[in-house]
């Protein structure tokens, strides 16, 4: 017995087998969650860079002054399985030309800032209308009426080899707006 | 033969011991009065969850035709309906159904909130049963994208919409509710893991606690009027109360197999008599008409959304469905004992009465929706006759600036016409020319109803839109601010 008294005392020191292999189940358990729930969350919530594609919608000189016309085109931000949900329009407005001899132009989501339903534009009156809620637009996107917090979602738009370009749209809402706006 | 199946019987119970572990849950003992007619109120619960098998079966045939796919979704759908035997019986079958599921989910709570039947010990149960309810509701919106027609599409537009108003975290919720920068393939495929997966396993996993909850809890007595709860002593009295108990597998039962069966040939007859819902046209987002409307669960919210005020907008699509379900969750643990029977609870029957009534308005305004401009009304809703045949010739430019220029689709004529303006049938008799002028020019005053038409119309047709305004009121009414004759006196 007093042979075995000295690696007794010894043990006690030292991690015992249980206590060691219940650490081991677990750190072994903690560290197979993380590798597996790191990458599920990240598929899970994860959202893919949003791509900068301009749309060519027609020659500068088919949009006549003062006038609002829907351009409809297939959205580049699509899938190649949305069909034709894929189609998506834009009212563009031609303003004519500034100081500079630099056409101008208005191009507008068709989604209605209150609460995202498609605006109609009826040109007799000059409004965009909202058939959901009511809320009414002016010809240059100002709010004229009904719930809207505010006017329409403005479109980046450019002029490349006579041709109007829009970027392509995503779904825009009240802080994701399609342009970066001032205030 | 016969010995044959029960020497079967006895292998399979020998090794899953159905007989031992089911039997006592089936035989365990209830109040003896659900054996009475008190019994018919506690059929909604088990009437549910038979629609809800149907919705699996239902489901599960649908889920063998149908393509999750943007661009077959549609085309699929109408397969169903015209191509695919008994599709679209399945079809409308798995819509009302679900309609029936609501309805009753929602009839049990109000039974069990009457009745006091969430309190102690059962404050769990009736929380499960909410999370049952939210979760059925989840279906039917997820459902309703599936339909994949342009009120699946823009109904998730309204749904992104809503989500984009979280503070800060709104642009992300958006993506990851559409899955992606724009709604399509992904929005779809979305729901369709949620509509299938998702909510159906934790609304399985709910019903489970739920059933577990019920058996290990019991069943409630029906109340009686100073037959309070006292958490102290309710245990020992209820099981007082099971020595005279009846088994659940029995008289009892019956009533709960009768009204299910009931509820089965209603929703199946409805399934048959009216058919499928929609979907109503091709998902194309530019086609021009397009008009969404919620389905009926959430017009509620949709007139809600309608009538509150833009200031409160926000408040009411983010916290206040959110206060009415904590309000929900809440209930059981605010208040677990006390008096349960119905005629001692005037503020719980008060509260229901109240609850589904405003509901009920919010409904209806939501069905009728007269805050919508009738989109069409200024093309196909011509100024009445009677009203045209006595007009001026400046009036009937007048009748013609006032269709060109949309008035229509905002005020009906002799009721034809949009109504979320007023029926302008007789303004003439209410306002003066120069009150209609300024109405007409400024709209509503701070950014109300009806925009500003100043900038619309020109100075000509300004005064021929009103000259005729002026001239719509009944005959023998005067002119809005003009002093009526005496009786037998001529205007000089």
């Amino acid at each position: 017995m007093t042979e075995h008294q000295p690696e007794n005392h010894r043990c006690k020191n030292l991690l015992g087998r249980r206590t060691f292999v219940q650490w081991v189940t677990y750190g072994l358990s903690a560290m197979a969650a993380v590798v597996l729930s790191v990458p599920l969350v990240g598929y899970f919530v994860g959202v893919r860079k949003r791509e900068v594609r301009w749309v060519t919608l027609d020659e500068v000189d088919r949009f006549p002054v003062n006038e609002t016309r829907l351009k409809s085109f297939d959205n580049p931000l699509r899938q190649p399985w949305d069909g034709m949900t894929a189609f998506t329009g834009v009212y563009v407005r031609n303003l004519g030309v500034d100081d500079h001899g630099k056409p101008q132009f208005l191009a507008f989501a068709v989604n209605c800032a209150h609460l995202g339903c498609p605006v109609t534009w009826f040109p007799q009156s000059g409004l965009f209308m909202c058939p959901c809620h009511g809320g009414v637009y002016y010809a240059n996107g100002d709010r004229a009426a009904g719930p809207p917090p505010r006017g329409l979602f403005r479109c980046a738009w450019r002029v490349r080899d006579g041709r109007l370009e829009v970027q392509a749209p995503h779904y825009p809402t009240l802080q994701d707006t399609l342009v970066k706006e001032e205030g | 033969m016969k010995q044959w199946l029960r020497a079967l019987g006895q292998w399979l119970d020998a090794r899953l011991n159905l007989r031992a572990s089911l039997g006592p849950l089936l035989r365990h003992p209830i109040p003896k009065a659900i054996a009475g007619p008190k019994g018919w109120w506690y059929v909604f619960g088990s009437a549910s969850v038979t629609l809800l098998m149907i919705q699996i079966i239902t489901g599960i045939g649908l889920a063998l035709v149908y393509v999750p796919a943007a661009d077959k979704a549609y085309e699929s759908l109408l397969f169903l309906n015209y191509e695919q035997p008994l599709g679209w019986f399945l079809r409308a079958l798995h819509y009302y159904a679900g309609s029936g599921m609501v309805v009753l989910v929602l009839a049990h709570l109000t039974q069990v909130f009457l009745q006091g039947a969430y309190k102690y010990p059962r404050e769990l149960t009736w929380i499960m049963g909410v999370l049952l309810l939210l979760f059925t509701l989840g279906m039917f919106f997820s459902g309703q994208v599936l339909r994949w027609d342009p009120d699946a599409y823009w109904g998730l537009a309204v749904g992104g919409s809503m989500a984009g108003r979280v503070p800060w975290l709104g642009p992300r919720l958006v993506e990851l509710l559409l899955g992606g920068p724009v709604i399509g393939g992904n929005s779809l495929s979305r729901f369709f893991t949620l509509h299938v997966f998702v909510f159906v396993g934790l609304l399985l996993l709910f019903l489970g606690v739920h059933l577990w909850l019920v058996i290990k809890k019991g069943i409630s007595a029906p109340p009686a009027p100073g037959a309070t709860v006292d958490p102290k002593t309710y245990d020992a009295e209820y099981h007082q109360e099971l020595q005279a108990g009846v088994p659940f597998l029995g008289e009892a039962m019956q009533k709960d197999i009768i009204f299910s069966a009931l509820a089965v040939v209603v929703v199946v007859v409805l399934a048959a008599l009216i058919g499928p819902k929609g979907p109503t046209a091709p998902p194309n987002p530019i086609l021009g008409g397009a008009n969404p409307r919620p389905e009926w669960p959430f017009l509620w919210l949709f007139g809600l959304l309608s009538l509150s005020p833009s200031g409160a907008e926000t408040f009411v699509i983010l916290v206040f469905p959110v206060i009415l379900i904590l309000a929900l969750l809440l209930v059981p643990l605010l208040s677990n004992r006390g008096e349960r029977d119905p005629t001692r609870r005037p503020v719980a029957v008060l509260a229901v009465v109240v609850i589904y009534t405003v509901f009920g308005a919010l409904t209806y305004q939501g069905a009728t929706s007269p805050w919508s401009p009738q989109m069409s009304a200024w093309s196909g809703e011509p100024v009445p006759e009677d009203i045209v045949t006595r007009n001026t010739p400046r009036q009937l430019q007048g009748a013609v600036v006032f269709q060109n220029k949309d008035c229509r689709n905002c005020h009906a004529l002799e009721g034809s016409g949009g109504t979320r303006g007023p029926d302008l049938t007789d303004v003439g008799a209410r306002l003066t020319f120069g009150q209609l002028v300024e109405q007409v020019s400024n709209g509503t005053p701070g950014g109300g109803n009806m925009p500003a038409y100043g900038k619309q119309i020109s100075p000509d047709e300004m005064t021929a839109l009103v000259d005729f305004l002026v001239s719509l009121r009944p005959a023998g009414r005067p002119q809005a601010g003009t002093v009526p004759l005496a009786a037998g006196k001529q205007r000089p």
